[in-house]
């Protein structure tokens, strides 16, 4: 048994220790909004925070998780979903199919908690996500209307 | 076992932001095995329908039944719009569900083609959905009306509230609706004029967004259902060859393992507790293939069979003008290319996935699909059930792009495994290597241009001979035309409203030699307007080059028959400025084409570096799409439609090699990333009177645009994509 700190509830989980976090967060946690979307940590859609740095879940074996670190997924970003991402991806009607966004917020999440006011040149360069639907110039003005609407806490 | 079976109903989404009262609820619903009937669509309380097209409440909330599929392109919220456009309720209170294709076989196919691809969810279900909210509107005044007595005539509606001016009466939708489903339907039906839209043609926000931004939409991926199990399979990798043997005691005692079983002639899964531990005995199963007679194909085999066909001397005509041969014979100076284009995968980001629970009365399928009609036929095949004991539950598609729509490979395989295990609900997650490997290609084609031109330059013969593979031979073969595939001349075609060419060429052949390799191709969002686009606009480039005229100057002498093609490219050179000189260092490429019923231009500004680095700066790309539903969801597909097209044309290629596709992930079919995202500026050029897609056409003019600016920055033709094949730096 292994013992996880997920969206603030602590959590006794069975699985092997060479089992991604992912896939830990989705089927013995239950909570799916976190995506499987390529398995290498290529694509971003797995991204969840651990200790608020963002981090691709798929990659991640149980057993690299320490006792007591903090881990949040999407459901657990703001409650009611209040985030200043959240809201301004709300705001712009970012996602399309919407399957990589749950990834593409929790990694702009991280950035603007790390970097308040990132320049575009920055936004370009650590924001990696795929997105196929090509949400990528709304993604972009998302986390420039994030950054001027407050200051975001830490996911 | 840590696994968790959830075995309640998953929840409805919560509301963003503490939201009051009059926001949308977003009604989709995942429905658990075997509804009790038909009428009990949706979540309670449970209303009686209008129509097939609208249920209001008693709360006013209004559901509106959407028939295609949403993956991202909006269908589900312009089509919504459109109904309640006519209905005249109000849109704050409106929500949405999916009859599923069962309810639709049920009621003789009353919400009429499921299927969602060639961009058609709005343009060919217009007229239907909006007279379906034009009637029920109809049939609420008419309950109003005959309750207080008064001629429907003398009655109004608007949002959702209906009065009696005479009288001073007033009632609403929600409390007629029971009275109004026992009305007569109308027989005559009047529509709005589209110039007359309040809720369709504005650029309302997204029914679907907020679900999408707190992990509570349920994608095909998610679905949870009380005992469900797991499954990973892995397909022959050679299309042909099929299952020797394999060795399931090898991996009977791993972890959470419940069944070793093959599925069909050439896949085996592994069914477990868990996806994780049912793909880990998967990845330990020891399995010999006999791989069939395609394992000695390879790209190289492939592109060698294609030149064949390019001078071979059968060929199907798909537009043919004048004398071409003797227009070559008496040129001035004749141009000559070949062009090429290689595989490319769909690549949704969610994989191919579906759960299936089988019985031997009945089998019911949760999947994410373009074509909700056809994953119900495949299910009944596999299930040796009657369609009509048979359904499938359409769950949010996280990507489609044609992939999820002609074939439905993944839900046979489900069923398969399903049968097996009766009574028992089984999710099949392809891997992202499994989904790789076992597409449905971006065709591969080769053309080869050749073109007169006169002494004074004037284009007066063109040939274009394509060669190469075939869609619709290999999975719609119902649809070929006397031996020939029609589709193979998106953007080509002499005339029709679908996707014509738009010059006046006087002599012109565009013709087909048919080479179909194993690799199974299927529709690629945009299709072969994506490849005919580049053939003929880089090759338009070429001429205009080579006549020593401005590339916009010498299409436009070849567009005075065609008033619509030629707006949308005059609109994207003025907008880019290509009559003035770009910044230093900066060169600019445009093209048009016609496909799927719109016309569309686009111009790019691109600078290489010195290292033959290439950054793409400004995109303006002009849409006539006839009518437009939503100009902002319009904004974002073709915003998205350059991301699709230029991850293909700079990146995509999925190679040959031992009869298998060589790419198995991101990092070997690398896409497009924020960080080469160019600005994208779009502009809407509705001039009505026809209904043309927005989610493809657009891709067709993103690869064109950027290639002929890269010739006027580097000089460099490129002709075979993708580009990044090709070294920039100047020589």
């Amino acid at each position: 048994m292994a013992r996880l700190t997920v969206n603030g509830v602590v959590r006794e989980v069975d699985a092997e220790p060479d089992t991604p976090l992912l896939w830990v967060i989705r089927e013995q946690i239950g909570l799916t909004g976190t995506k499987y979307g390529c398995g290498i940590a290529q694509c971003g859609a797995c991204t969840v925070h651990v200790d608020g740095a963002a981090v691709r879940a798929c990659s991640l074996p149980l057993s690299a998780i320490e006792p007591g670190q903090k881990i949040v997924t999407i459901e657990g970003l703001a409650p009611g979903a209040d985030h200043p991402v959240q809201r301004a991806w709300a705001q712009l009607d970012v996602p399309q199919c919407g399957f990589c966004q749950p990834g593409m917020i929790m990694a702009s999440a991280a950035l603007l908690a790390q970097t308040p006011n990132p320049s575009e040149q920055q936004i370009r360069a650590e924001i990696t996500n795929i997105c196929r639907c090509g949400t990528y110039n709304r993604v972009l003005a998302g986390i420039k209307l994030a950054a001027e609407g407050g200051r975001p806490g830490r996911g | 076992m840590g696994v968790t079976a959830r075995s309640s109903r998953p929840s409805r989404r919560s509301l963003l932001g503490g939201a009051a009262a009059g926001i949308f609820t977003l009604g989709f619903h995942i429905p658990l095995p075997a509804p009790a009937d038909a009428a009990t669509l949706g979540a309670a309380p449970v209303a009686p329908e209008v129509n097939a097209w609208v249920v209001v409440r008693p709360d006013e909330t209004v559901v509106i039944r959407i028939a295609r599929s949403e993956m991202g392109q909006g269908t589900l919220t312009g089509l919504a719009q459109l109904v309640a456009e006519e209905l005249g309720c109000d849109w704050a209170r409106v929500t949405t569900e999916y009859p599923t294709p069962g309810q639709n076989l049920a009621r003789k196919r009353v919400w009429g083609d499921y299927s969602t691809g060639g961009s058609r969810g709005i343009r060919e279900s217009n007229e239907y959905v909006r007279k379906g909210g034009a009637a029920a509107r109809m049939m609420l005044v008419a309950a109003a009306a005959k309750g207080w007595g008064v001629p429907a005539e003398a009655c109004r509606a608007e949002k959702g509230v209906i009065t009696h001016a005479a009288s001073g009466r007033s009632t609403t939708y929600g409390a007629v609706a029971g009275a109004a489903a026992k009305m007569e339907p109308p027989k005559d039906v009047v529509l709005k004029d589209p110039k007359d839209w309040t809720i369709a043609g504005q650029p309302l926000k997204r029914l679907d967004t907020l679900a999408k931004l707190d992990g509570s939409q349920v994608y095909g991926l998610d679905i949870q259902l009380p005992n469900l199990l797991n499954a990973a399979i892995r397909d022959c990798p050679v299309v042909g060859g099929t299952v020797k043997s394999f060795d399931a005691k090898a991996v009977a005692g791993m972890p959470g393992v419940r069944r070793v079983l093959q599925v069909g002639d050439s896949a085996v899964a592994v069914v477990a507790d868990t996806f994780w531990r049912a793909k880990t005995a998967l990845d330990a199963l020891p399995i010999t293939w006999d791989e069939g007679p395609n394992a000695a194909v390879s790209s190289q085999t492939i592109a060698a069979t294609l030149r064949e066909g390019l001078d071979a001397e059968q060929a199907f005509i798909g537009n043919k003008a004048g004398d071409v041969a003797g227009a070559l014979k008496g040129a001035a100076k004749v141009v000559e290319a070949v062009y090429g284009v290689p595989f490319q995968n769909h690549a949704t980001l969610e994989p191919m996935n579906a759960t299936a629970l089988w019985t031997p009365e009945r089998c019911e399928v949760w999947t994410p699909t373009q074509n909700g009609e056809a994953a119900l036929a495949a299910t009944a095949e596999a299930a040796g059930l009657p369609a009509t004991q048979c359904d499938v539950y359409k769950i949010h598609l996280g990507g489609g792009f044609g992939r999820r729509g002609a074939t439905h490979d993944w839900v046979h395989q489900v069923v398969l495994i399903a049968k097996e295990m009766p009574g028992t609900p089984i999710k099949l997650i392809w891997t992202r290597e499994e989904d790789m490997t076992h597409g449905r290609y971006h065709p591969v084609t080769q053309c080869r241009l050749r073109a007169a031109l006169d002494e004074k330059g004037a284009l007066t013969g063109l040939h274009m001979r394509i060669s190469g593979q075939s869609i619709l031979a290999a999975i719609a073969p119902q649809r070929m035309v006397d031996g020939r595939d029609p589709v193979t001349f998106q953007g080509l075609n002499p005339g029709g409203p679908e996707a014509a060419i738009g010059y006046t060429i006087p002599n012109l052949l565009v013709d087909h030699a048919m080479r179909n390799p194993h690799i199974i191709p299927g529709f690629w969002r945009g299709v072969n307007l994506n490849p005919n686009a580049i053939y003929l606009e880089c090759f338009m480039d070429e001429l205009a080059h080579a006549a020593g005229q401005d590339p916009l100057d010498f299409r436009l002498k070849l567009m005075g028959n065609h008033p619509k093609h030629r707006a949308v490219l005059e609109a994207v050179a003025e907008r880019i400025g290509w009559r003035t000189a770009p910044p230093a260092g900066v060169f600019r490429g445009l093209c048009q084409t016609m496909g799927f019923g719109s016309y569309v231009a686009g111009a790019a500004e691109v600078s290489v570096s010195d290292a033959g680095d290439l950054t793409i700066h400004r995109i303006v790309a002009a849409t006539d799409p006839g009518h437009a539903v939503n100009p902002q969801q319009i904004d974002a597909q073709v915003a998205g439609s350059f991301v699709y097209g230029l991850s293909a044309a700079l990146y995509g290629e999925c190679t040959v090699k031992d009869g298998r596709i060589e790419q198995t992930n991101f990092d070997t079919y690398p896409v497009m990333r924020l960080d080469a995202m160019p600005a994208v500026e779009a502009i809407l050029m509705p001039s009505g009177g026809f209904w043309g897609g927005v989610g493809e056409p657009t891709i067709a003019v993103a690869a064109p645009a950027v290639l002929n600016a890269v010739f006027a920055a580097t000089g460099k033709r490129v002709r075979q994509l993708p580009l990044r094949n090709t070294d920039l730096r100047r020589a």
